[in-house]
């Protein structure tokens, strides 16, 4: 009996099949959009989790000033740090994996007849262990060469292939600032971040060098630290917090003049940033199921006018209240379910080339599909109730009379 | 000649109206369709009901076929007061009781003369190859084997009406009503459409309860009963 009800909406749906196609046209649409959202949201959170994986999601910055918390944008005068700071850390706090203090600028990097536009970064061999980053090629700065500050460099991909192509730059020396440096290791391609900036786009100096030779002085600008595997981060910034405070001498009662930025805190933001457009996205879909089924609930009713006399003829040959009901009932919930079919197709193939277009993965999201499903069958039930019942309630011989 | 059906000889007959008026609309718009009409078929009969138009026989087969309950007065069938039942009570015994054939033939459009032959075996819950056999054997009674799979469109007014009788038969119901069955067809398809009705009639022993403006038709009957004005004036047997 089910499966002839059935086949008989389908019989019915697509005999107006224009119709029926323009009735569910909205359903389409909301269904669509949705699927296409959440899957393109869902492949950019991927994404942005996996830069920050190659970041290290452990990882910890510290700088000074007051990030993105400070009120009205009225910054305190920050000191910047010292090397002392980053010691400091290193010692005082358990469960850190490495320290890495930094300092940066502008600078043209100048090999022979090349040269190029690139951040030079003054650090120590802490920077690629909290970076979690490897090393193409040669070594890491020595002991030796961090406090002796000696002319040695660390270059990024991206700088690799702009002076020296194809030719091997180990041992060979590259100008900074009319001082030469000679390269002692290359460092792995880590590509773009999702924001598009090039993260091999650097050159790594030992920290002392850079003071002396390229800045002139001894400030600090930003502190990386990772806590080791499975360490909660925010317990480490909570203790980091305690320590700036008590170093840089913060009145009990006055603000932080630094900030620490935790990476697990950046993906936990995306994290609620992508439910919230989830909510918003749900409430879009919502009013375009609603008016979907309105429209629904209007094609239903006309069907049920213009099939009067069969629905008199149906109940003159023994159909029940209930046959009629169901069958009007499944009628409507195989349209609005084709619909939501409709959507989830043409949402998945959007999203397909979304993704591409956009550079982020494919994420398929079984979860919202079913709910798609379910929620246009929902409409469809809920929208075809109204009709199949006034179908169903139809006096047979005025039905029979119908013209 | 005798208006009231000889009861005695008959202890039970399959449809029984006692007394039956049908008023439509209240007080100053009250419209007596029927005004307490007594009548009796047995089991096996053929009867045909003349009577000018307006005259209540549209009203008269909606109420022996349980699609209306009499405003007053009985209507028994098989012994089952018709007018105590609800709406779904009524479909059921409709659906294994009773056959239709209308005027207008009511086929489903778009639908094949096979498809519509099985309708009503679809609400009795008969299973799909059963029901596409007794469907085709039905068909096949009424002279249309070969033309199962052609639409109510592609068959002329006399096919159509022969599909329309095969589905009306093919429940084997009880009870065959046919409310002006020929009356959009020419002579000679009415003359079709007489002869299959009163071949079942015979052969099967089914009982008929037809409507008809045509004497010519009427005559195909064992009983013939007149109405006017919402009572039966007359009853003649053949
Ligand atoms: N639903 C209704 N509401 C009001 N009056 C009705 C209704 N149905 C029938 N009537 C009236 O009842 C009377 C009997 O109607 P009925 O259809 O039984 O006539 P009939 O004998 O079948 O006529 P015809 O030969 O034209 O079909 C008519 O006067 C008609 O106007
Ligand atoms: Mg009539």
């Amino acid at each position: 009996m089910w499966w002839e009800t059935f086949m008989l909406a389908l019989r019915a749906i697509q005999r107006n099949a224009l119709r029926s196609g323009l009735t569910v046209l909205g359903i389409v649409i909301g269904v669509a959009a949705v699927i296409t959202m959440v899957t393109l949201g869902g492949g950019a959170t991927a994404k942005v989790t996996e830069d920050i994986g190659k970041l290290g999601s452990n990882m910890l910055q510290l700088r000074p000033g007051q990030g993105f918390h400070g009120p009205g944008g009225a910054r305190v005068s920050a000191e910047p740090f010292e090397v002392a700071d980053a010691e400091a850390l290193a010692r005082e706090i358990a469960n850190l994996e490495a320290v890495a203090p930094t300092a940066s600028r502008s600078m043209q990097v100048i090999q022979g007849n090349e040269n190029r536009s690139t951040t030079v970064i003054g650090t120590t061999d802490g920077f690629v262990l909290v970076r979690d980053w490897d090393l193409e090629a040669g070594r890491i700065f020595n002991p030796g060469e961090l406090r002796g500050g000696k002319a040695v460099c660390v270059i990024g991909e991206t700088v690799r292939e702009a002076l020296f192509g194809g030719l091997e730059p180990i041992g060979e020396t590259v100008r900074l600032d009319r001082i030469s440096f000679k390269i002692i290791g290359v460092l792995a391609a880590k590509g773009q971040t999702s924001f598009g900036t090039d993260q091999d786009d650097l050159v790594l100096v030992p920290l002392r060098t850079f003071q002396r030779r390229i800045a002139g002085n001894t400030d600090v600008q930003v502190i990386y630290v990772s806590a080791r595997d499975g360490v909660a981060t925010d317990r480490v910034k909570t203790r980091m917090e305690r320590l700036m405070r008590e170093r840089r001498r913060i009145a009990p009662e006055a603000e932080d003049d630094f900030f620490v930025r935790d990476m697990q805190e950046i993906v936990s933001t995306m994290t609620s940033t992508t439910r919230v457009l989830t909510t918003l996205l749900g409430a879009v879909a919502a009013v375009s199921l609603l008016v979907g089924g309105i429209g629904i609930m209007n094609i239903m009713l006309v069907s049920v006018t213009e099939r009067t006399r069969e629905i008199g003829t149906r109940m003159a040959i023994g159909a029940m209240e209930r046959d009629v009901m169901r069958q009007f009932l499944v009628e409507s919930v195989v349209l609005a379910g084709l619909g939501g079919i409709c959507g989830i197709l043409l949402g998945l193939a959007a999203a397909g080339v979304g993704a591409r277009l956009m550079g982020v993965p494919f994420v398929f999201n079984p979860g919202i599909v079913c709910l798609a499903v379910i929620f246009s069958a929902g409409v469809g039930i809920v929208f075809g109730y109204f009709p199949a019942r006034k179908a169903a309630r139809l006096d047979p011989i005025e039905a029979l009379r119908h013209e | 000649m005798n208006p009231a059906p000889a009861r005695d000889s008959e202890p039970q007959p399959l449809i029984r109206l006692t007394g039956v008026s049908k008023i439509y609309g209240t007080g100053q718009a009250a419209m007596h369709a029927l005004r307490g009409v007594d009548l009796a078929v047995a089991k096996g009969e053929f009867v045909a009901v003349m009577g000018p138009s307006g005259s209540g026989k549209s009203t008269c087969m909606n109420i022996i076929g349980c699609l209306d309950t009499p405003t007053r007065g009985s209507y028994r069938f098989n012994g089952i007061e018709v007018g105590d039942l609800s709406r779904d009570q009524r479909a059921i015994l409709r659906r294994h009781c009773l056959g239709f054939v209308f005027q207008g033939f009511n086929l489903l459009n778009r639908t094949s003369a096979l498809e519509n032959v099985e309708l009503p075996l679809i609400y009795r819950g008969v299973p799909l190859r059963q029901r596409r056999r007794q469907a085709a054997t039905a068909l096949a009674a009424v002279g249309l084997a070969g033309w199962e799979h052609h639409t109510p469109g592609e068959l002329s007014g006399g096919q159509q009406q022969r599909v329309a009788i095969a589905r009306a038969i093919v429940t084997t119901p009880e009870v065959l009503l046919a409310d002006e069955p020929t009356g959009n067809l020419d002579s000679e398809r009415s003359l079709e459409v007489m002869r299959l009705l009163t071949d079942f009639n015979q052969r099967e022993g089914l009982t008929i309860v037809m409507v008809t403006h045509e004497p010519d038709m009427a005559a195909f009957a064992s009983r013939q009963i007149h109405f006017k004005d919402g009572a039966i004036e007359a009853i003649r047997t053949a």
